[in-house]
């Protein structure tokens, strides 16, 4: 095939424009490396160099302003066989900087081609991300008191192998963009030229002053070598065939009986750390061993290891409304942490409540039945008291049975967990 | 009937699996990361792919080139997430790309509190694309439904090549809760429509007598062009304001005129009661439980669960207040969706109940509100 170029729409930038010569470059890169169309997605964003897909005879994807590596990279995952090329001008560099920090950090087989031409052209000529700073450009002082970035360098450090600084004019400047193209991970060209609509009206900027400008940036060279490593595409899917499927969510059938029925609600107040919030699992899937619905909302801070944990558990036969408690059969309060988060709840609570609540834990007036467990003289850690507490409900037949809560166990546990599960049980019913 | 225990960010997970998910990216925000955490376990396993990315913009990208690609996606995050998405969701609805997003909502605004639920999205999630055009936002009520309504979402996807929300809660995603899953009514896996092989192709063309676009992955064996910017059929940019016109006219009319086949509720009638309470997601709980518990006495009412909330079920909404003077709306916000109601509604009686302070709106307030 001699060009991928769309013949029916030719390029259509500034007389002048550095990017005309770059889609000529990356015509002859892709037709020069036996590519056809429908291999190839160009990936573009705003900007004139946005326009790039429109030239070609290839897939195409044009999206939002400095987001193409965020698309091309969901393309080359689900389709690792494309050749993906993104373009982006300075203006997308800026925008989606962190981007190209992520692509360089994950090695994923795409290349960039940055249309570096020194100013936002399409938009009046302002200051972008690699604007000089004693260049006049349509933002004021603005770009003389910040730096230009070199892309290539951060791009290096962040972990990309094949970085290559290029004028548009250079006569090897389709070798390049095949190596570039070649390379198995991500590679990044960053490409100058001129913009004679903006950029050059008010600065001089030829292709000489460009080459000689590339010859002092320090070499990119050791950046192969050091950060060499296999393409995150080809990674991940070494590592993901590694793991086993998922068995589907457990199917529990009704074996128990459960020990009363209608709408029974549980409040477990603890302190992080505690094993609250699995306590409260167990006692739902002691009550679906029972055939019941079951629901657990949780509140805890966005810490962990420190602060309150509280757990609030409805079981029902009936498909369970309100998930909010109102009116519970049992409160554990186990540690100052989670009563203090439930405080008020205290004075509202009826008659019929049961409090159980740890020794040493204070608790503020309530009419409810207080029953006090001595974890320490039954030499219970803390983490421990919650399924204690559920073993002393079980024993009592409140909430659940004895029963329920072994097969809620087996169901949560395997192995020595199990065993050192059952022990507290055990020691927690006395 | 045996029960199985998830949360609903869970189930939203096994949803999207059994729907055919095969591509999920997602920044972890709590209350959503539990969806991200499924989709890590389910997806790699099963020869899907699932992604982390540098910010949420990044992570709805890759979804967005993936679904290009051909795979069904999906991203979840939540309300400052879908701040983050707005500009990539514009672009998923102005060029039809199938893509399912969660939002677990939680108390705004901004940062806001991140362990606290809230149902304070529900019209930002409609009006926060730039140039207004439909979304279909589902929102569950239980763990039952953020299964079968994931299942749904990636459906209506990709029947209508278009961003499906789920306006999940923390407390419905958090909280885990039984359901029978081999007893649900699940829907069947529908495709989006590829284009048929013996015709041209455009990418936006939509053949006659319909309103999506067939469909071809970038990627295969005929060109297929993608773009943000406003277009023809063809896929390039146009300054035609007729072709611009009809494009735009299509996109709404596209899931406007369709929200007939796709309006998911629960309804529970009452002969003789005067009184509807119209509501959605986790206040819906609330809102049967003060129903049920007004049955037998002398003020009875009736309710109205919806789980489609956009496009706003119009006709659905006003048949069945039609018989009712009095509509009480429930919301866990400070009221967002009571101005479509009141907006179909003219003429009723309509209250509110609402709170925001990260607690759930209880059946007792309801309560109270019905009996004036």
């Amino acid at each position: 095939m001699d060009s991928l170029l769309n013949s029916s729409r030719p390029p259509v930038f500034c007389p002048g424009c550095a990017h005309e010569r770059v889609v000529r470059a990356l015509d002859q890169a892709l037709t020069g490396m036996g590519l056809s169309g429908e291999q190839v997605v160009i990936v573009t964003d705003i900007g004139c160099s946005g326009l790039f897909d429109t030239f070609f005879n290839t897939h195409a994807f044009h999206g939002l302003h400095g987001r193409a590596l965020t698309y091309a990279t969901g393309i080359k995952m689900a389709r690792p066989d494309l050749t993906v090329i993104v373009t982006m001008g300075d203006g997308g560099l800026g925008i989606g900087g962190a981007h190209v920090l992520s692509t360089s950090r994950r090695n994923i087989d795409l290349t960039l081609l940055v249309l570096n031409n020194f100013n936002y052209g399409m938009t009046g000529g302002q200051c972008s991300s690699t604007t000089p700073q004693d260049a006049r450009v349509g933002s004021g002082f603005l770009n003389r008191i910040e730096r230009p970035v070199d892309i290539c360098e951060v791009a290096g450090a962040a972990g990309a192998a094949m970085m290559v600084r290029a004028s548009t004019y250079q006569k090897d400047l389709v070798d390049q963009m095949q190596s570039a193209i070649r390379f198995k991970g991500f590679s990044v060209m960053d490409i100058r030229g001129v913009c004679p609509g903006r950029y050059t009206k008010h600065n001089k900027l030829t292709p000489n002053a460009i080459e000689t400008e590339l010859s002092g940036f320090p070499p990119l060279d050791h950046y192969a070598a050091r950060n060499a490593r296999t393409e995150y595409g080809t990674a991940y899917r070494r590592e993901a065939a590694k793991l086993e499927p998922v068995p589907p969510p457990a199917r529990i059938h009704a074996e128990h009986q459960a020990p009363q029925s209608g709408r029974r609600e549980m409040v477990i107040l603890g302190s992080a750390g505690q094993r609250i919030l699995t306590a409260g699992e167990i006692l739902c899937l002691a009550g679906a061993t029972a055939g019941l619905h079951a629901t657990q909302k949780n509140d805890y801070p966005i810490t962990v290891m420190r602060g309150h944990s509280v757990s609030e558990m409805i079981l029902d036969e009936h498909e369970i409304g309100y998930t909010g408690i109102e009116n519970p059969s049992v409160v554990a309060a186990l540690a100052p942490e989670g009563v203090a988060r439930r405080k008020k709840m205290f004075a509202g609570l009826s008659a019929d409540t049961l409090v159980l609540a740890a020794a040493g834990v204070e608790l503020p007036d309530t009419p409810a039945r207080v029953e006090t467990i001595d974890f320490k003289a039954l030499k219970l850690k803390s983490p421990d008291r919650a399924l204690a507490a559920l073993a002393r409900l079980a024993e009592n037949r409140r909430m659940l049975t004895p029963e329920m809560l072994d097969s809620a166990l087996a169901l949560r546990f395997k192995g020595r967990v199990l065993e050192g599960a059952r022990y507290v049980v055990e020691t927690g019913r006395s | 009937m045996a029960l199985t225990l998830l949360e609903g960010n869970e189930a939203i997970g096994w949803g999207a699996l059994d729907a055919g998910c095969r591509f999920f990216a997602g920044y972890p925000i709590t209350p959503a990361t539990t969806v991200y955490n499924t989709m890590l376990r389910l997806l790699p396993p099963s020869g899907g792919i699932c992604l982390q990315g540098e910010d949420e913009i990044a992570s709805i990208g890759f979804c967005l080139g993936a679904s290009m690609a051909g795979l069904k996606t999906m991203t979840a995050t939540s309300g400052p997430g879908i701040s983050l998405y707005s500009e990539q969701i514009s672009f998923a609805v102005g060029s039809e790309i199938p893509i399912v997003i969660v939002d677990v909502q939680r108390l705004g605004p901004s940062t806001g509190s991140a362990t606290k639920g809230a149902d304070g999205d529900i019209q930002f999630l409609r009006w926060g694309n730039s140039g207004g055009q439909p979304v279909i936002v589902l929102a569950p009520v239980d763990v039952k439904d953020c299964y079968i309504l994931t299942r749904h979402a990636f459906n209506l996807a990709e029947i209508y090549r278009c961003p499906v929300f789920i306006a999940a809660n923390k407390e419905i995603s958090m909280t885990r809760e039984t359901l029978d899953l081999d007893g649900l009514n699940k829907p069947e896996i529908r495709n989006r429509k590829t284009a048929d092989p013996d015709r041209p192709f455009l990418p936006f063309a939509t053949p006659e007598g319909r309103l999506t676009p067939d469909f071809l992955p970038i990627g295969g064996d005929r060109l297929v062009r993608q773009t943000s910017s406003t277009h023809g059929p063809d896929g390039y940019i146009t300054t035609d304001p007729a072709l611009i016109g009809q494009t735009q006219e299509r996109l709404m009319k596209k899931l406007e005129s369709a929200v007939d086949g796709f309006t998911f509720f629960d309804e529970e009638t009452v002969p003789d009661a005067d009184t509807l309470v119209i509501t959605y997601g986790v206040s819906g709980r609330a809102a049967r439980d003060a129903v049920r518990s007004l049955s037998g006495t002398d003020r009875p009412a009736s309710l109205l669960v919806l789980k489609t909330l956009w496009p706003v079920p119009e006709k659905r909404i006003q048949e069945a207040a039609a018989g009712y003077e009095r509509i009480v709306v429930v919301e866990m916000n400070l009221g967002q969706y009571v101005r479509e109601i009141q907006r179909l509604l003219p003429g009723k009686d309509i209250s509110f109940v609402g709170r925001m302070d990260g607690e759930l709106v209880k059946p007792g307030e309801i309560l109270e509100v019905i009996h004036g």
